[in-house]
């Protein structure tokens, strides 16, 4: 059996039929991922004897049968190492699955690693990691994108069937995807249940997956998505067929392009994704241009909001319970703000310093409340937005994916602004995919598809159909 | 110079050495003026949105369900004694 080219759903048909022959199949998989683990480091764990347990038992009558798994190391995984990132949880082995795992579990899915991510999701490029960096197959003098960077790398570099699970607060599905040249769902916040994610900002993560195909990443969110009592924020509805919306045609879909999303991005890009979009047009949607005004908002909004909520999440790793644990001598306080002193990375310290600062005495009503009216003001474009139109398209990150000597000049303001047209659609719960769309300095562009709230059927069948052209 | 680092890293429960407070100051400075952009915008009669997608308050059934064993919830402590969490003085 040929695995090179074959697709998550090529895959799961060939091994519904008795072809795949799983302990050959695995043998194969691990040997050209430690082969991608050596070149460019996108694990934190490979949990090759965890899998092999799991293959012995492997029910056939399964949805995924065998199907090899992906996951972000801040999903908790029951058994394997779980760091979110960051050495403060380092050695942490969790007791029980992230719903999205179990259910996952449940249809015969296999998990093959914890991928490589910022500390907690704090970054763009993944270079926040307590675990290495992880480089981008295509060019290893440039990052993966992150923070699901290690997801999106190696995502790309497997010629195997696999489907990665990710997750979002600010863009960390979609950058990857853009960079790495693969597909990054993001579903609607509250879609897929949280319970199990180690937070970063409770208000804006969102678990999702990535793939090589449009096709499988709405497999896999049929998959994960759909109601849990364990996550209070899970949305009722309950879960759907995603790839029905695939293999059809867009003709007199409403495609809005929001300007704004155009201001300040590398020519190149704009050319391939206004290409992109004429693409659409040819294959019968309809484009419009709309506005968005309260863009430029969405930084500082994104920010706030996302690093009050993130020093407050971070406030349990104290050195006791699970993870990073010294002597625990003298008072309480003294001995929690050594050990967080110690263990927490850079971006990550300076995110609880400034969310911190945001929600304390004096400064909660200019900083954190302000950004929560802002936020109203974004969603409220949204809304607007998609009573006109089915899908908005414009470009996934305004650059391709930079060399790391470009990111390690970049100071934390330059840094923040790279996440400028992602930031919005994320603060505003939607849901959006980044499909690749061409070449600029033979890197990946992204076409980003955002639809409105639970209109993922929507995105899948444009970006699917775009895939197909 | 760094009275206010200090401050917000003691909230914070955050040890920091001298070079770190003095990059994070500079750093609060910059970031906060890029946030000033935010004052631009009006948003008196404006709520603040706490949820990006609405949910409704729901309850369940007051009744006994499996829970995680004690001991796999202590299993990744180094300090426990008779079945509980060990920590440091609290007074």
């Amino acid at each position: 059996m040929q695995y090179s080219k074959m697709s998550a759903s090529d895959f799961i048909k060939e091994s519904k039929q008795g072809n795949i022959d799983a302990k050959d199949f695995y043998s194969k998989f691990f040997e050209e991922t430690e082969k991608i683990q050596k070149k460019y480091n996108h694990f934190v764990t490979i949990s090759k004897k965890d899998a092999k347990k799991e293959i012995d038992k492997l029910d056939k009558k399964t949805k995924l049968t065998g199907l090899p798994i992906s996951v972000k190391d801040n999903i908790c995984t029951k058994g394997i190492q779980s760091t979110a990132g960051s050495k403060i949880l380092k050695g942490y082995i969790p007791p029980f699955d992230a719903t999205s795992i179990s259910r996952g579990k449940q249809e015969g899915s296999i998990i093959i690693g914890k991928t490589v991510q910022d500390e907690f999701g704090f970054g763009t490029f993944s270079t926040y990691s307590a675990y290495g960096i992880p480089k981008n197959p295509i060019d290893t003098t440039r990052s993966c994108g992150g923070s699901s960077g290690g997801a999106g790398g190696f995502t790309k570099a497997i010629d195997m069937p696999h489907i990665a699970i990710g997750e979002s607060t600010g863009g960390s599905i979609s950058c990857p995807a853009a960079f790495c040249g693969v597909v990054g769902l993001t579903p609607t916040y509250g879609r897929v249940s949280r319970y199990g994610l180690i937070d970063y900002a409770n208000s804006l993560d969102k678990i999702g997956p990535m793939a090589k195909t449009v096709k499988d990443t709405a497999l896999m969110l049929s998959i994960i998505s759909g109601n849990d009592p364990l996550d209070q924020t899970s949305i009722q509805d309950k879960t759907e067929d995603f790839t029905k919306y695939t293999g059809r045609d867009i003709k007199g879909l409403k495609i809005g392009i929001p300007k704004e999303y155009f201001n300040n991005i590398d020519q190149d890009i704009e050319k391939k994704v206004r290409s992109a979009i004429d693409k659409l047009e040819e294959l019968g949607a309809e484009t419009v241009e709309i506005s968005l005004p309260t863009t430029e908002y969405a930084i500082p909004a994104y920010y706030i909001i996302a690093t009050v909520e993130a020093s407050t999440n971070l406030a349990k790793y104290s050195g006791m319970r699970y993870g990073a644990q010294d002597d625990p001598k003298g008072h309480f306080t003294e001995y929690f703000s050594t050990v967080r002193g110690k263990y927490l990375g850079d971006e990550a310290k300076r995110r609880v310093i400034l969310g911190t600062y945001a929600r304390m005495a004096g400064y909660r009503d200019q900083y954190y409340l302000k950004a929560l009216k802002v936020r109203t003001k974004i969603i409220e474009d949204f809304k607007k937005a998609f009573n006109k139109v089915d899908v908005l398209a414009a470009p996934t990150m305004p650059m391709v994916a930079p060399r790391f000597s470009e990111i390690e000049k970049l100071t934390p303001v330059e840094t923040y602004a790279m996440d400028n047209l992602t930031v919005g659609p994320n603060l505003a719960g939607i849901p959006m995919i980044s499909v690749p769309c061409g070449t600029s300095k033979e890197m990946p562009v992204g076409l980003h598809l955002l639809g409105n709230h639970l209109q993922e059927g929507k995105i899948i069948q444009v970006a699917d159909a775009f895939e197909r052209r | 110079m760094t009275e206010r680092i200090e401050k917000v890293a003691n909230i914070a429960r955050l040890e920091l050495t001298d070079k770190e407070k003095s990059t994070l100051e500079k750093d609060l400075d910059n970031i906060l003026d890029s946030f000033k952009k935010l004052e631009k915008i009006k948003t008196d009669n404006t709520e603040p949105t706490f949820q990006p997608v609405e949910v409704k308050n729901i309850m369940r059934k007051d009744t006994i369900e499996k829970s995680l064993k004690q001991k796999d919830a202590l299993k990744n402590a180094k300090e426990t004694e008779d079945g509980y969490f060990k920590g440091p003085k609290a007074i």
